[in-house]
């Protein structure tokens, strides 16, 4: 119980469930990354996420509660972490001794939450609605269609893109961070630093380029 | 040198505060920051203004008790030091200087640039210490070796001067890098191993009672503290307490 | 009424275990009932309070700090000595004892001393046990090193900040003991007067400097911890705020003040670099473990250097003068501190200092660097005649020992002294005279006890490095704790001391009026005006060397001072807030009393010892010369009214262990 309470516990809380949709961003890349040059291996794999009830009913409970705990508490440690200095500086030099990711996880953290809001309208509530709500028949194939669909919309894709670059500067900083948090700070931080480097440039360089790459082959 | 200097005056804890500027002149590259400071308040003091009130004792960059925040920066541009050490040859001729007093909720201003800073004793008397009585009758010095790396490393945590330059700088006014300091000097040595649980577990706990704020990992504590405190020692106390939590 | 210095019968390495189990103790259920203060929070005062604390007294602990981890034993560089002989060079108990009389110039007291060295092995031990992190070895064990005026490896330490690792090890035996609420911690509070009652020592006025409220507080005993009172001198290596305040206030209500003219002057602190100095910064005695002194041969190389046409190091060695080396082989660079700094004023006085002001000398590593640039290349297998590689490696070696310092010279001259040379030059530093104590660190006020530099006891006319670390940790943790019971066994029945007694309305009245003087006294020129002028009649008639008409001008000259002062001193604000320049003012005003008695005691000891230099008093060569027949006491002033009218005590100094002999270090 303490360690929810404590300033410590918190941090752990949100490392472990940055970790655990670090995870979850890695594999939905990893599917992604498929409808680029197999329609019909994306279809497959969408829809069997879609469908397999361990996947829907264990995996995806999972997969929301850590994102509401990740930003519930994100905005929680905020909140105490403005209170604990009441009085501001009139100047203060914070990129002279810190990266302005790190400064500013709040600000990429909420970008990347209104996307989710976004995203989660435009694909998670329509298959919410078709499955659950309306219970239209299976269709295995509809997936690729879908998704193209979406990307059809120049300023969809513009947000998408907007949205992954503040997705990559908050990575840039949470993925390390979140190892410092659990108290990994030795000999392979460097490796984790660099792994990170990699990590939060390339993948969401990966999710533009999908959303590029069907909105220029869409027609 | 001229200089214009933009001061924080605060006449008690409970009053407003602003800022003031003041203009100085012939001021020696070789004076330290502390010596401008004695300079200004003596003019000051002849033209009937009260001195500029801020906290300074050895003047060698140890006590700790200095606590400037000059230009945006605790103990002000220079690196690994503190404001006593700093010297005025790092300015240029005509600068405008913005000074202010080290700011966080658990470190109330007592008047101007002097802040109060007794929540950091509060934080070592909840456990910042080896429960051992000063008898004499302790063991001899050398009964347990201790491995040289890790002696030299509780040694650099135990370089910490308890200035609060980390908590002034940090975006949170957390202070992390202070109380891991502590936790990491004994969490490295046989003698402090014994109690290390109960000492995480209450220093952590008196630091969250004193208002300070989260770790967020900037690593700015680490640039701007004068003894070159590491972040790793944030890391060990991040494992030290999840340790004591979990054995419970 | 005679001094009586209470010292126990017997043979010497006996009387410290005899008196320990023959004096009275007060039983750990009435030491609840029994209040000390203790006054300062440097290694003396914090490990007196967490001891006495453990042992069951309740304490009240005071610092003018914001915290009683700022006192200045943090400042505290090289290391703390023990006879521990983890080296195996021949060091003891018995050698310690010997180097530290011999090294205070005969003027110390035997009974004392002894007890010093025979407990300062506890204090290691002790340290270890609390955390300390002193510097170890590879195979984990204990590593010493060796100061001036001694001739084995006994000094412990931790990089150049040891006395910061000791204070940190007593704050947190003290803050485990604030915590159980055995001490009650007064940070930001100045002790303004002693409390006398019925003769006795029973509290103290106390000023909240945060307020400015006066506070009354009582006990049973009283410990003055507050350290020496370098800053008469305006420019010393003290802290800023170190004072004479406590050890004057109570030598005025009765405790005698023993030889306040022995000073030690540093040999090694950065020179003086111009009028606007606030203090001056010591480089650690430890450097002269790898650094050479010396300055040009010839006037002609110290005028090009002056101009810099010439750097230091362009100079050959045949045209440098290793003046310590030259003068004293047998110990060299490692003589006493007095020796070293009088050595650098000889050659400064003659024209051969090395810096504009004409007041500094060299500390040169290069020989260092190559020595041990040539081992570390040796072991690596390296080139040993490749210059660059054994540099680098030699800076390496002197990075890992003096790291710290070397980062705090450049920043304060903007040299690298890995390159260059440091230049240095001697500063005040420390205070060997302090309040009279007996044996059981007793003043001549009963219940009222003096420890650490405060006191005068250990050190004689000039302390050996690493010394006052070990001596203000034995006065703390190993010794005031089992004297003061036998004062306080008296004391069982007394109960809490009132303080509403007529004497601490006294007490508070005088305070109150002194501060109301000064902020009323609509003076013209500021507290430090004063105080850099009385602290130039110091350093310029009582500095390093003395003689009778300068010593006689200081004496007339502070009292004009002190009587302007008290004119025209402007002290701005008021009473009852955060007056920082008020605190100033009222420790001012002590020391330009102070300063008067270091003078009369200086003119009244007409001999040469340790740090205080008489000229009349000196060999052909320039060494200094003892009078052992005349003056081989303690000088101890009992308050008259006036500074000029202190009455000299004398208390006799027997040596029955150790021959007196002229000091060498040929």
């Amino acid at each position: 119980m303490t360690l929810i309470a404590s300033s410590i516990g918190r941090k752990l809380i949100m490392a472990l469930s940055g970790l655990f949709l670090i995870v979850f961003l890695t594999q939905h890349f990893a599917i992604n990354i498929t409808s680029v040059f197999s329609e019909g291996l994306f279809n497959e794999i969408s829809h069997f996420m879609g469908n397999n009830p361990l996947v829907q009913f264990v995996f995806q409970p999972i997969l929301i509660l850590g994102v509401m705990l990740h930003f519930t508490m994100g905005f929680v440690l905020e909140l105490k972490n403005r209170k604990s200095r009441e009085v501001r500086y009139n100047s203060y030099k914070g990129a002279l001794n810190a990266a302005w990711v790190s400064r500013n996880m709040i600000l990429s953290g909420i970008v990347v939450l209104l996307f989710l809001g976004l995203h989660l309208y435009d694909f998670w509530i329509p298959e919410m609605d078709y499955k659950y709500v309306e219970v239209l028949p299976l269709d295995p194939d509809r997936y690729f269609d879908e998704l193209v669909h979406k990307f059809k919309n120049p300023v969809r894709v513009g947000i998408y893109v907007l949205s992954f670059i503040f997705l990559a500067l908050h990575l840039y900083h949470g993925f390390a961070s979140s190892f410092q948090s659990v108290g990994l700070n030795n000999k392979y931080s460097k490796v984790i630093k660099s792994i990170t480097v990699v990590f939060s440039v390339s993948v969401p360089i990966g999710f533009v380029v999908i959303a590029l790459f069907h909105h220029l082959t869409a027609f | 040198m001229n200089l214009t200097l933009k001061i924080w005056r605060q006449a008690n804890a409970d009053s407003k505060g602003k800022t003031e500027t003041y203009k100085i002149s012939e001021v020696s590259p070789d004076m330290s920051f502390l010596e401008m400071m004695d300079m200004l308040n003596e003019e000051l003091i002849e033209k009937g203004i009260d001195p500029v009130a801020f906290d300074h004792d050895c003047r060698e960059g140890i006590c700790g008790m200095c606590s400037m925040f000059i230009n945006g920066e605790a103990h002000g541009p220079d690196r690994l030091v503190t404001t006593c050490q700093l010297h005025m040859r790092k300015f240029n001729d005509g600068d405008t200087i913005t000074i202010e007093p080290f700011r966080a909720k658990a470190f109330p201003v007592i008047k101007d640039l002097t802040v109060d800073r007794s929540s950091f004793d509060r934080i070592q008397q909840a456990g910042g210490f080896v429960s051992v009585n000063t008898s004499g009758n302790t063991q001899d010095a050398n009964a347990i070796p201790i491995e040289k790396s890790n002696a030299d490393k509780a040694f650099d945590a135990a370089a910490c001067i308890g200035c609060g330059a980390c908590v002034a700088t940090c975006k949170n006014a957390s202070a992390m890098l202070f109380v891991s300091a502590k936790v990491s000097q004994y969490a490295l040595l046989p003698q402090g191993k014994v109690e290390a649980t109960d000492r995480v577990t209450n220093m952590v706990n008196q630091m969250d009672e004193e208002g300070f704020g989260n770790c967020t990992n900037t690593g700015a504590c680490e640039v701007e503290c004068p003894k070159g405190i590491s972040l790793e020692n944030i890391a060990r106390m991040n494992r030290e307490y999840l340790y004591a939590s979990l054995k419970g | 009424m005679a001094l009586d210095s209470k010292i126990p019968r017997g043979p010497i390495a006996d009387k410290w275990k005899n008196h320990k189990s023959s004096i009275n103790l007060v039983s750990p259920a009435n030491k609840r009932l029994i209040d000390v203060i203790v006054v300062g929070t440097g290694l003396a005062g914090a490990s007196a309070s967490a001891t006495l604390a453990e042992l069951g007294y309740n304490v009240k602990t005071f610092c003018f700090q914001d915290s009683p981890r700022r006192a200045h034993s943090i400042a505290a560089q090289g290391g703390i000595n023990a006879a521990k002989n983890y080296q195996g060079d021949g060091d003891s108990t018995y050698r310690l004892f010997y180097d530290t009389i011999k090294g205070g110039d005969y003027r110390s007291r035997e009974a004392n001393v002894h007890r010093l060295a025979e407990v300062s092995t506890n204090i290691i031990d002790q340290c270890v046990a609390q955390g300390v992190p002193f510097a170890r070895d590879y195979g984990g064990l204990l590593d010493n090193r060796s100061f001036g005026g001694v001739l084995v490896s006994r000094t412990f330490y931790a990089k150049g900040q040891t006395g910061q690792q000791l204070l940190l090890g007593a704050y947190s035996a003290m803050n485990r003991q604030i915590g159980r609420g055995k001490i009650k911690m007064y940070n930001r509070h100045e002790m303004m007067e002693l409390v006398v009652v019925d003769g006795k020592a029973r509290g103290i006025i106390a000023r909240n400097l945060v307020s400015g409220k006066l506070e009354r507080h009582s006990a049973h005993a009283v410990v003055v911890a507050s350290g020496g009172y370098g800053n008469v001198f305006f420019l010393s290596t003290n802290a800023m705020g170190s004072n004479v305040s406590a050890a004057w206030k109570i030598h005025k209500k009765g405790a005698h003040f023993a030889n306040p003219c022995f000073t030690q002057i540093h040999p090694t602190c950065i020179p003086v670099s111009g009028d606007h100095q606030s203090k001056l910064t010591l480089m650690s005695e430890s450097l002269r473990n790898d650094g050479r002194i010396w300055v040009p041969k010839k006037l002609e190389d110290v005028k090009a250097i002056r101009e810099g046409k010439l750097k230091p190091t362009a100079l050959s060695e045949d045209d440098r003068d290793y003046y310590l080396e030259r003068r004293y082989p047998a110990f060299g660079n490692l003589v006493p501190r007095d020796v070293a700094s009088r050595a650098a004023k000889e050659r400064c006085d003659e024209g051969f200092g090395v810096n504009k002001t004409g007041e500094a000398v060299y500390l040169d590593f290069a020989a260092a660097i190559d020595r041990y640039g040539k081992e570390q290349a040796h072991i690596k297998g390296l080139d040993e005649n490749n210059a660059a590689i054994v540099k680098k490696l030699g800076q390496e070696v002197i990075r890992a020992k003096y790291g710290n310092l070397f980062q705090m010279y450049e920043k304060i001259v903007d040299q690298n002294p890995y390159e260059t040379p440091m230049m240095i030059y001697p500063a005040v530093h420390y205070t060997m005279g302090g309040v009279w104590v007996d044996y059981n660190l007793m003043t001549t006020i009963p219940g009222c006890y003096a420890i650490g530099e405060a006191n005068f006891s250990d050190h004689g006319a000039n302390r050996l490095g690493a010394s006052a670390l070990m001596q203000g940790l034995a006065d703390g943790y190993f010794v005031l704790p089992y004297t003061i019971g036998d004062y306080l066994s008296d004391d069982i029945r007394t109960g809490t001391i009132d303080t509403n007694l007529p004497e601490f309305e006294k007490a508070e009245a005088s305070v109150k009026a002194q501060m109301k003087a000064f902020v009323n006294n609509k003076g013209t020129h500021t507290v430090d005006y004063y105080h850099r002028k009385l602290g130039k009649i110091m350093w310029d008639k009582c500095g390093m060397s003395r003689n009778t008409k300068g010593l006689e001008e200081a004496i007339s000259d502070i009292k004009i001072l002190r009587q302007d002062f008290y004119k025209n001193v402007k002290v701005p604000g008021t009473t009852s807030e955060f007056n920082t320049e008020l605190a100033k003012a009222s420790r001012v005003a002590d020391f330009l009393e102070l300063g008067e008695l270091f003078a009369k005691d200086a003119l009244e000891r007409n001999e040469s010892c340790g740090g205080h230099f008489r000229e009349e008093s000196q060999t052909p060569e320039g060494e200094a010369m003892r009078d052992d027949e005349n003056f081989t006491f303690v000088s101890a002033w009992g308050y008259n009214g006036e500074p000029s009218k202190a009455k000299l005590q004398k208390e006799q100094l027997d040596y029955e262990e150790i021959e007196v002999k002229t000091r060498s270090y040929k």
